[in-house]
């Protein structure tokens, strides 16, 4: 029963009740919406469905409403930087109504899990020869040059996503994936074939359920600055090093970049809320 | 199914057993008119979504299409008369139904993909495949991405579903990988439709 439980503590939304081949498989369960691994159409074709329950202490218009428009909002975001060129899941099916939410399953691991497990590694390199392993990653070895890549392909993703109009509402390194890359599809340079491939891949993001569309310098500069947040606490050995590549990425992405990030000086001054005053 | 067999029948991923899908595919059709013809008159014995193949580009996008229909059927939201046409119309990117794909007048090289999504009708997939190759007047084929690609007209694809500004589809050197991402943003265009 306690096996069971993990997959039916809650209510499956009606389509996955249908049958199919394998039962759907819930990944995660956040504040808003559960997300479930299933298939679409065929059995060999995986998707994630993001299903947004009712809230049965709202009022029932108004959670329908609510409920209704951020799952149009997250379709139609996740459509135009799919349309444009912007690594993300494409949208398969969406029912506002019934408050689900269709895509394409996006292979490989969040780049949380992959940076993590490069600085474990790193860290145990450094204690075997002696040292307390913790220093900062400069990124200025030839060990580091992975990661400085990595950390370029972050800032080139978030940069063209910005560029055609969109911003996130809350990246941090486990909302992008790192997709194996396709076979000749991996770039020319910047591509380690000696190192051990923990941190190739392109960068796909994901969940865009507070994304919106704006080309505003501040909520841009906002977004960067939740993601800067973000690394520096799951990822803070390499916090300076991330700054420094990100930006200089971010910079080549787009012409209003350069504004964005001097906006981001002034964010960081004051953190991600406006001033209360006025 | 036995190989004899022109019609695929399969049952989707999350759709209720009483819905099955079934597919044909005919080229070089000499009676499109007529079949259109029974499609506007409605008549009972042509419960079929009948589809140009020149704007079919997988397997899947018919299946995405069958799925949407069953889908809106099942919650009782379709918008035209029955899950056939709604088959048709989930093709469509857009409310404008004028610039659905359908059969194509042009009968001599116009090759088809008949499929046909049916209910709790006890029809068996020999019914239909007897029906079918009695009323259509085409050269069956089998329901294969190889079949598909010979007969999607890529130009078209990109006019009806509104891909000619993605400049950076043409970018794509490889024309397999180029196919597959406008065989996404279809897909993509279908599911946003009218949201």
């Amino acid at each position: 029963m306690a096996a069971d439980s993990a997959t039916h503590q809650f209510p499956l939304p009606a389509i996955l009740e249908y049958p199919s081949s394998t039962p759907p498989e819930l990944i995660a369960q956040g504040a808003e919406g559960r997300l479930y691994k299933s298939t679409y159409l065929l059995p060999s074709i995986p998707c994630a469905l993001k299903y947004r329950p009712p809230k049965p202490w709202r009022h029932p218009v108004l959670d329908a409403r609510l409920t209704r428009h951020r799952i149009l909002a997250e379709a139609r975001n996740l459509a135009k930087c799919r349309r444009d060129g912007v690594l993300v899941p494409t949208v398969y099916a969406v029912d506002e109504s019934a408050g689900w939410l269709m895509m394409e399953w996006v292979t490989g691991g969040p780049v949380r899990i992959a940076i993590n497990e490069w600085l474990r590694r790193r860290r145990d390199a450094e204690r075997a020869e002696g040292r307390a392993g913790d220093a900062i990653v400069e990124g200025t070895s030839e060990a580091d040059a992975d990661l400085v890549a990595l950390l370029r392909r972050i800032g080139a993703a978030v940069g063209h996503m910005h560029k055609v109009g969109i911003v996130h509402g809350d990246l941090t390194t486990s909302n992008m994936m790192l997709r194996p890359w396709e076979r000749g599809k991996e770039p020319a340079n910047g591509h380690n074939v000696e190192g051990d491939e923990l941190l190739e891949g392109e960068i796909v993001i994901i969940d865009f359920g507070l994304a919106s569309q704006s080309t505003s310098e501040e909520d841009r500069a906002v977004d960067l600055y939740v993601l800067e947040r973000a690394f520096a606490s799951t990822h803070p050995r390499a916090e300076k090093l991330f700054t420094a590549v990100f930006e200089s990425a971010y910079k080549e992405a787009f012409k209003q970049a350069p504004g964005v990030l001097k906006k981001l000086e002034d964010v960081r001054m004051r953190g991600r809320k406006r001033s209360m005053l006025g | 199914m036995s190989d004899s067999s022109i019609l695929e029948s399969l049952w989707l991923e999350h759709v209720p057993n009483t819905h099955s899908v079934h597919v044909a595919v005919f080229r070089n059709v000499e009676n499109a008119a007529f079949l259109h013809q029974q499609l506007l008159a409605r008549n009972a014995d042509f419960e079929y979504a009948l589809i140009d193949a020149g704007v079919i580009t997988s397997r899947l996008q018919v299946f995405s299409a069958a799925f949407k229909a069953i889908t809106l059927q099942l919650a009782g939201t379709m918008k035209t008369p029955n899950v056939h046409s709604e088959l048709v119309y989930s093709l469509s990117p857009t409310n404008n139904v004028l610039v659905t794909p359908s059969v194509s007048s042009s009968a001599t090289a116009a090759p088809e993909t008949t499929s046909a999504t049916e209910t709790e009708t006890p029809l068996t997939a020999q019914d239909i495949e007897k029906h079918l190759l009695a009323h259509v007047e085409g050269k069956p084929v089998p329901f294969t991405a190889q079949t598909l690609s010979e007969l999607t007209d890529w130009g078209r694809v990109r006019k009806y579903y509104k891909l000619n500004g993605v400049s950076w589809l043409d970018g794509i050197k490889d024309q397999a990988t180029k196919n597959r991402e406008l065989d996404m943003l279809v897909m993509g265009g279908m599911a946003l439709r009218g949201v």
